[in-house]
């Protein structure tokens, strides 16, 4: 299924003079098939009955689909900037972590509901890519890497030290009884924390259904993450087939051009910067909104990195893309780093003896705490050989099925690449 | 007074004076070729007028308003569009997506954040840039990425995008450079019809002087950094500085 | 007075380390056109050279000849552990080959090193010459997780200490050697001979760029790569070599970081990102840009880290070296020594 383009299809010219469509066809189903996805997540990542020994590798649990939803949400925004304009920054980790600092700031300060939440880290890490984005787009290429680079190390390393009083330093910024709550209890009814909540929906409910073998969990905060990711991933559409998302295709295809076509490149860049922030600043408060803890790590540029990685890995430039990478990483991440020596051992035991071993020494470097040994590995791989990512990967194997029925060639975004390459 | 003033243009590079006293005037409605050896400062002052460089003295005025200190974006927006040496396109986009772009600057301006309408929604720029497609004959390429088309015809593409912004000046830099006899001599013939159907005043930086003689009515040989003489086609051909400067060079070609 | 030169000599040592890396890193770029993220993991290799070699020195075997002593019905020494480094070259000589590993890891780090940076070349980098920057940097970011997870999967994730020899372990009286209050410069033996090492290296490199045909070949190919290659001169070889000099290069820098800071598996992707920095301050493509950037940068650094500046300006410590960056891009796009039309962009 080739819901995956990063190209607009066109209506035939005298459809396209009759309506005037937001989005096409193929955004829609793709809008629907996303939206499916995420509304059934926790059926369809838990296809293994709960007793058998499969179930291992079920991900429909509360705090695993919310990280596939939240760093999804990173992705996207991410792709946008990354995506559309061609800019790689390194440095996207700091509006996370800045929207989470600003998230806790609002439990403390004035109350649980998750919402005042969400709407402080946008805002915050909207304003804070501002200034970063101000300053580092005046140069491009690397080093307009290295300028988001240096941003977000000094932020981490500032959170971590001088900033302590707003960041909690080392231990991170946690809730306190005593934390004023202007709109809130300071103090739950049964004494311990109050909880984060949607006007009172507990984001920790979860509504169990048992069915047979099977058994499901309906997280309320899962929910309140999918939505956000579902607007999110909307409006990362609508700004791909805008004529705003036009002219950043534009700027990176050729920014020479489009200054002798009378538009200028800077605005359009700062927009985007900020708009990706603000997606980074979403993530941020998301994540606080699940679990009110922000810590100065998650500013680190190994945090930028993981994000870079996970567009890259799904398909960067693409709509879906990104939302894969993250999913695929975060479920991988997951289920490699449980499995141990002995998780192995059992697995290969069919073999015999010798082979089991051998099997076993292979495999044991790769997984458990090797995992970001196989990461690195299939990011290198993606990159050298599947530019696209694996969405370029998936049209490929489309088209190669689909060759006697005249399917177009893929053109995705590493192939434009390299035409352009030749070009030059 | 010319639709294009140069006045008195100097430019220096460290210790090399690139520019010096350049004068010229392209008057409205012609075909003016600035021709000269290599290092002559032909590129330079191009770069000049289109706001790349800014010169260390002197005037460039269009169309009776000061070019000096504008940014390339905003010239553009005066009315003066460019075409490269090397064909400059939206290398990753369509051929009508590459044409929609000016449609929707001449329309839009330089910066309008419209992040939720849909371009190609958007009938009005939609049309035009089909219509403009229709007119440089690529309307069946129109799908095409425009990287995979071939140079003569993304050269095509590239001229008539600056035409789509109805410009009041088209400035040419060598736009056969490096192009076979055949795509050179439709180049010219494209240059010729836009000329005669548009009007459109043009100004033309070019080495070969096939190109030049069939296309200009003005010619300024620049030598040096400064202009040599300013004459007819005709007159230029004949004139002895020039055959010394200049053609003398390159009869070989 | 006293009071800054020990910064600066503070600084020499940090200052030396980042200095060599960003020679490799600028060398790789000016030669290659590659921006090298993995770099900072040839560092760490080096390291790990270094370590590896400590540790196999360490290996010993369980003398069956040595007689069991018996004293009072105790047995001792039966299971007395003797190196074989000892067994094979004498007791003396053994235990001075021991105490010396760290210096001996240069003989087998150039060797290993320069292989290194040849499969490296040769069966990765080459592969993105014509891919845009961000691929390159991509794919050697990807290679720098592989070679810190591998490196961590045999030495484990916490820092290795490894001990300098013995002679050189320690601190001296600097200030009292050059005419100031003694007890005001003590400085460690180790940081000095770091220096030195550096210094060397870094006026080898240069004297090796400057008087060889083959160092003109190379200089002559980063200013100018199609018109050497024009002239008939395979370069791409010569700059396959040169990949190999920069892994060298940064290996032996790893190699005698090791007693200064106890190696671990992420040290190379920590210098990586200051390397960077320094690189760019210095001027992308520029080798004595990246000297002295480097140097300069380290000395910063200490000076930043005085109770003085920390008490006037907090943090200053953390963020200097990011800070210079910004400012020196914005103002100085070609960096500190960069050449004209060398990576504005």
């Amino acid at each position: 299924m080739a819901v995956t383009d990063n190209q607009p299809t066109y209506a035939p010219k005298a459809q396209s003079a009759a309506r005037a469509p937001g989005l096409t066809k193929r955004d829609w189903s793709l809008m629907i098939l996303v939206v499916a996805l995420v509304a059934l997540a926790p059926i369809l990542l838990n296809p293994f009955p709960t007793d058998s020994s499969l179930a291992q590798f079920n991900a429909g649990y509360p705090d695993l689909m919310q990280r596939f939803v939240i760093f999804g949400i990173f992705a996207v925004g991410f792709n946008i900037l990354f995506g559309l304009t061609g800019y790689l920054s390194f440095g996207h980790a700091a509006f996370l972590g800045a929207g989470s600092f600003a998230g806790v700031w609002m439990f403390k300060l004035l109350g649980m509901n998750v919402l005042f939440a969400i709407v402080a880290s946008v805002a915050v890490a909207g304003v804070f890519a501002l200034i970063v984005g101000y300053v580092s787009l005046r140069r491009s290429g690397i080093y307009f890497s290295i300028l988001t680079l240096a941003f977000a190390q000094m932020s981490f390393a500032l959170a971590y030290s001088v900033l302590t009083p707003i960041t909690g330093g080392e231990t991170g910024l946690q809730l306190s009884k005593s934390d004023p709550r202007i709109f809130g209890e300071q103090v739950a009814a049964d004494g311990n924390l109050p909880v984060t909540t949607l006007f009172g929906l507990d984001m920790r409910d979860s509504l169990i259904v048992d069915a047979g073998a099977w058994e499901f969990v309906f997280n309320a905060g899962y929910y309140v993450c999918a939505v956000a990711l579902i607007i999110a991933f909307y409006v990362s559409i609508r700004i791909f087939r805008s004529p705003f998302g036009m002219m950043l295709r534009a700027v990176k295809s050729n920014q020479q051009r489009l200054n002798y076509t009378g538009l200028n490149p800077k605005p359009y860049m700062l927009a985007t910067f900020v708009i990706s922030g603000m997606y980074a600043g979403l993530a941020g408060g998301l994540m606080v909104s699940m679990d009110p803890l922000a810590g100065a790590e998650r500013m680190q540029w190994t945090a930028s990195g993981e994000v870079v990685l996970m567009t890259i890995l799904g398909g960067a430039g693409t709509l879906i893309g990104p939302v894969l990478g993250a999913g695929l990483i975060k479920y991988f991440e997951n289920i490699f780093s449980k499995i141990n020596k002995g998780v192995l051992e059992t697995w290969f035991s069919v073999f015999p003896d010798g082979l089991s071993d051998v099997l076993v020494t292979i495999v044991y470097p790769f997984v458990g705490k090797g995992w970001h040994l196989t990461l690195g590995i299939m990011f290198m791989l993606v990159v050298i050989f599947l530019p696209g990512g694996l969405v370029q990967g998936v049209q490929k194997a489309a088209t190669v099925f689909r060759r006697d029925r005249n399917a177009p060639p893929v053109e995705g975004p590493a192939a434009e690449r390299r035409a352009q390459a030749e070009d030059k | 007074m010319g639709l294009l003033e140069v006045k008195d243009v100097g430019k220096r590079f460290g210790g090399l004076q690139a520019l010096s006293d350049v004068n010229l005037s392209v008057a409205e409605g012609t075909v003016h070729a600035i021709i000269g050896p290599n290092g002559a400062g032909k590129s330079t002052l191009l770069n000049c007028l289109v706001g790349k460089l800014i010169p260390d003295s002197g005037s460039v005025s269009f169309d009776g308003q000061s070019v000096l200190g504008r940014k390339p974006h905003e010239i553009n927006q005066m009315g003066i569009s460019r075409v490269f040496q090397t064909p400059e396109i939206f290398g990753d986009l369509t051929v009508l997506e590459n044409m929609m772009i000016p449609c929707f600057a001449a329309r839009d301006g330089a910066f309008e954040l419209n992040a939720w309408g849909s371009m190609m929604g958007d009938r009005e720029v939609v049309e035009k840039a089909e219509a403009e497609l229709e007119e440089m004959r690529m309307a069946d390429k129109r799908h095409m990425h425009a990287a995979a088309m071939s140079r003569g015809d993304k050269r095509r593409l590239e001229i008539g995008m600056c035409l789509a912004q109805r410009p009041k000046l088209l400035l040419l830099d060598e736009p056969t450079a490096g192009m076979a006899r055949a795509d050179t001599n439709n180049t010219i013939d494209l240059l010729k019809e836009i000329q005669e159907n548009r009007g459109i005043t043009i100004a033309i930086i070019e080495h070969d002087m096939h190109v030049v003689f069939s296309l200009a009515q003005r010619i300024t040989v620049l030598a040096q950094g400064t202009p040599l003489v300013e004459d007819t086609p005709e007159n230029i051909k004949g004139h002895p500085k020039v055959r010394e400067a200049y053609l003398g060079e390159s009869s070989g070609h | 007075m006293d009071a800054i030169i020990l910064q600066i000599l503070n600084g020499l040592d940090k200052g030396s380390a980042y200095a060599l890396i960003a020679l490799g890193l600028t060398l790789i770029f000016g030669t290659l056109g590659v921006v090298n993220f993995a770099h900072g993991a040839l560092f760490m290799i080096g390291a790990f050279v270094a370590v590896t070699l400590n540790k196999v020195l360490a290996l010993g075997f369980v003398d069956e000849n040595a007689e069991a002593t018996s004293v009072g019905g105790f047995s001792f020494g039966g299971a007395q552990e003797t190196l074989y480094v000892e067994h094979w070259f004498g007791e003396a000589a053994g235990g001075w080959i021991s105490d010396w590993s760290v210096p001996l890891a240069i003989l087998f780090a150039i060797p290993i090193m320069i292989a290194v940076g040849f499969v490296m070349e040769r069966g990765l980098i080459k592969h993105f010459y014509k891919r845009p920057h961000a691929d390159q940097i991509l794919v050697t970011f990807g290679l720098a997780i592989v070679l810190q997870e591998i490196i961590k999967y045999f030495y484990g994730a916490n820092p290795i200490p490894t001990a300098a020899p013995d002679a050189l372990r320690g601190a001296f009286d600097l200030g009292a050697l050059i005419g100031f209050d003694p007890g005001t410069i003590i400085y460690p033996y180790w940081r000095l001979v770091y220096f030195f090492f550096a210094a060397v290296i870094i006026t080898g490199v240069f004297a090796f760029l400057q008087f060889t045909t083959f160092g003109m070949v190379v200089r002559a190919g980063m200013a100018d790569r199609e018109t050497v290659g024009l002239l008939g001169i395979d370069i791409d070889k010569r700059f396959t070599l040169m990949f190999g000099l920069a892994a060298a290069v940064a290996g032996l820098a790893g190699v005698m970081y090791v007693p200064i800071a106890p190696p671990n598996y992420h040290m190379g992707m920590d210098f990586l990102v200051l390397s960077f920095v320094v690189v760019v301050v210095g001027g992308m493509g520029s080798l004595p840009g990246a000297v002295l950037a480097g140097f300069l940068l380290g000395i910063l650094e200490s000076f930043a880290s005085m109770r003085e500046v920390i008490d006037l300006v907090p943090g200053i410590n953390q963020v200097i070296i990011y800070l210079v960056a910004v400012v020196i891009l914005l103002t100085r796009p070609r960096g500190l020594m960069g050449r004209k039309g060398v990576m504005e962009d």
